[in-house]
């Protein structure tokens, strides 16, 4: 039934997750900037906002802003300045499906990881639109290439996470939650545990690996590599656009976290907290989580170096997805024969 | 994770986490950045900061300018004379230095005019605050060059003993 009310109710809705997200997108700018600097023996932004150089990414956001939106001349004008929404809708539509609470969730879907999976999927249209209409090669090879890397990684991808909903018993992501939440006995003794520590450690590190291909953040970066595509995909792209992109890139960052929280480490549920508490904190306990994954993310950009191009798809044909493979056997074997 | 994942190659993973683990130390590290306009490193005693000029030393033998790489010293001098040595001797002539500029902005820094200086009328300084808004502030007169002299260390002690012959 749609009232007057539902559509007030979804406008709030997404202008909440909007903000938020916008937020943590630049929260997390915020915390690259200084992680790395610190990591790299730097103190980074010192002067923006008066102290610890807070307003940076504010400061840098309207900078980007004050620029010339330019198109080129051979673009497809349409599909270039689509690009950029699409890729920032899709990284906010997985925020549909994450719950933050027991109650605090936008639409609890039954098929929630599947939603999660095809939505997430979008992000690398969004790009490969942005690679073809520029009418640049780099930015060609640079679509492509995320092109490329979304069908190697996807596939392991899909699979730990099939992994995690056959030893959940549901796709609905408050149901995984609460699968986490329920007591494992091992023996007469009982306990909680996250699925990280219940069997799902293999899927665990391949879901993050797949994460920051499928994110396209260093050491998979090669849709962007600067020194060989100046910019990639986002080449021809200034002020608003490339901003979305920006902001896209780190909303993006949080999505996956959000949803690796929630698969693996018990999303916004904590040990030995009670339900009704947790309505109330499972939010903080959610972004802690995040924070971490996040945090981890930033850690390999200061860290490694980029793969070449045959090493990033021989590492998801050659050893991801088998391995994946072997991991859904064993859990699946587990579940029927064990549990 | 795994960067060179061929047969021949060795297996990458010790290299991945030792640098994980590097960035993780240095990221709680203190940082030994200094902030600059508030707080001033001191350089060591004979770092290049700028060339001084002792006008009185030089004798406008444009060693300097010839063997400058980036041609950045100009010179300019005339003759003049001057009393002689013995009394009834013959008067003798001397270089006087009229211009002697160092473009700044030119200069690399290497240090040739000082070495190759036969009568020690250039010095290095450690002083490094000249920058200005205008390129053309950066080429320093006699006068100016000769202002850094004041702060040129002095030389350092002769290690051991002298060789005498």
């Amino acid at each position: 039934m749609i009232t007057g009310w539902f559509w007030i109710d979804v406008v709030i809705k997404v202008l909440a997750v909007l903000a938020a997200m916008l937020t943590m997108a630049l929260v997390a700018i915020y915390a690259e900037l200084k992680i790395m600097s610190h990591m790299q023996n730097r103190i980074g932004p010192y002067y923006a906002g008066g102290r610890w150089g807070w307003a940076q990414p504010l400061a840098d956001a309207v900078k980007f802003l004050q620029k010339e939106d330019l198109v080129p001349d051979g673009a497809d004008a349409t599909v270039f300045k689509t690009a950029p929404y699409i890729v920032v809708a899709a990284t906010l539509a997985t925020f549909v499906v994450i719950p933050f609470s027991p109650n605090l969730v936008a639409r609890n879907l039954d098929l929630g990881v599947f939603y999660l999976l095809a939505i997430s999927s979008l992000t690398t249209l969004g790009v490969l639109m942005a690679g073809w209409s520029s009418a640049n090669k780099y930015s060609l090879i640079g679509g492509l290439r995320a092109a490329a890397q979304l069908i190697a990684y996807e596939l392991p991808l899909v699979l730990v996470v099939a992994a995690v909903v056959v030893q959940a018993g549901t796709m609905s992501l408050i149901g995984i939650v609460e699968a986490q939440a329920a007591p494992v006995s091992i023996g007469s003794f009982e306990i909680s545990l996250p699925f990280l520590l219940t069997g799902q450690i293999v899927s665990f590190v391949i879901f993050l690996v797949a994460a920051v291909a499928e994110l396209s953040r260093i050491p998979f970066d090669m849709p962007i590599a600067e020194s060989e595509l100046t910019m990639g995909y986002i080449t021809e792209y200034s002020s608003m656009r490339f901003t979305m992109f920006f902001l896209g890139e780190y909303a993006s960052m949080i999505s996956m976290s959000a949803v690796a929280a929630t698969l693996f480490l018990g999303g916004y549920w904590m040990p030995w907290v009670s339900d009704s508490v947790l309505t109330y904190i499972g939010p903080l306990v959610l972004l802690s989580k995040i924070a971490v994954l996040v945090f981890f993310m930033l850690w390999l950009r200061a860290t490694w170096p980029r793969l070449r191009e045959d090493q990033l798809q021989s590492l998801a044909w050659r050893w991801l997805i088998p391995i994946s493979l072997v991991n859904i056997l064993v859990i699946a074997f587990f579940k029927v024969v064990v549990f | 994770m795994g960067a060179p994942l061929n047969k021949d190659s060795h297996f990458p993973f010790p290299g991945l986490w030792k640098g994980l683990w590097f960035t993780l130390k240095y990221l709680f590290k203190p940082v030994p950045v200094v902030m600059y306009p508030q707080e001033q490193e001191i350089p060591v005693p004979r770092a290049r900061g700028v060339i001084a000029l002792d006008p009185d030393a030089c004798t406008v033998c444009m060693l300097c300018a010839r063997e400058c790489p980036d041609w950045c010293i100009y010179i300019e001098g005339h003759k003049e004379e001057a009393p002689p040595s013995k009394p009834g001797g013959r008067a003798r002539k001397r270089n006087e230095l009229d211009r002697f500029e160092i473009d700044y902005s030119l200069c690399m820094y290497c240090g040739i005019c000082v070495e190759v200086c036969p009568f020690d009328a250039l010095f290095w300084t450690p002083e490094y605050e000249y920058s200005t808004y205008g390129v053309e502030d950066l080429i320093h007169g006699k006068t100016r060059l000769k202002d850094w002299l004041s702060t040129v260390p002095e030389p350092p002690a002769i290690e051991g003993e002298v060789e005498s012959s």
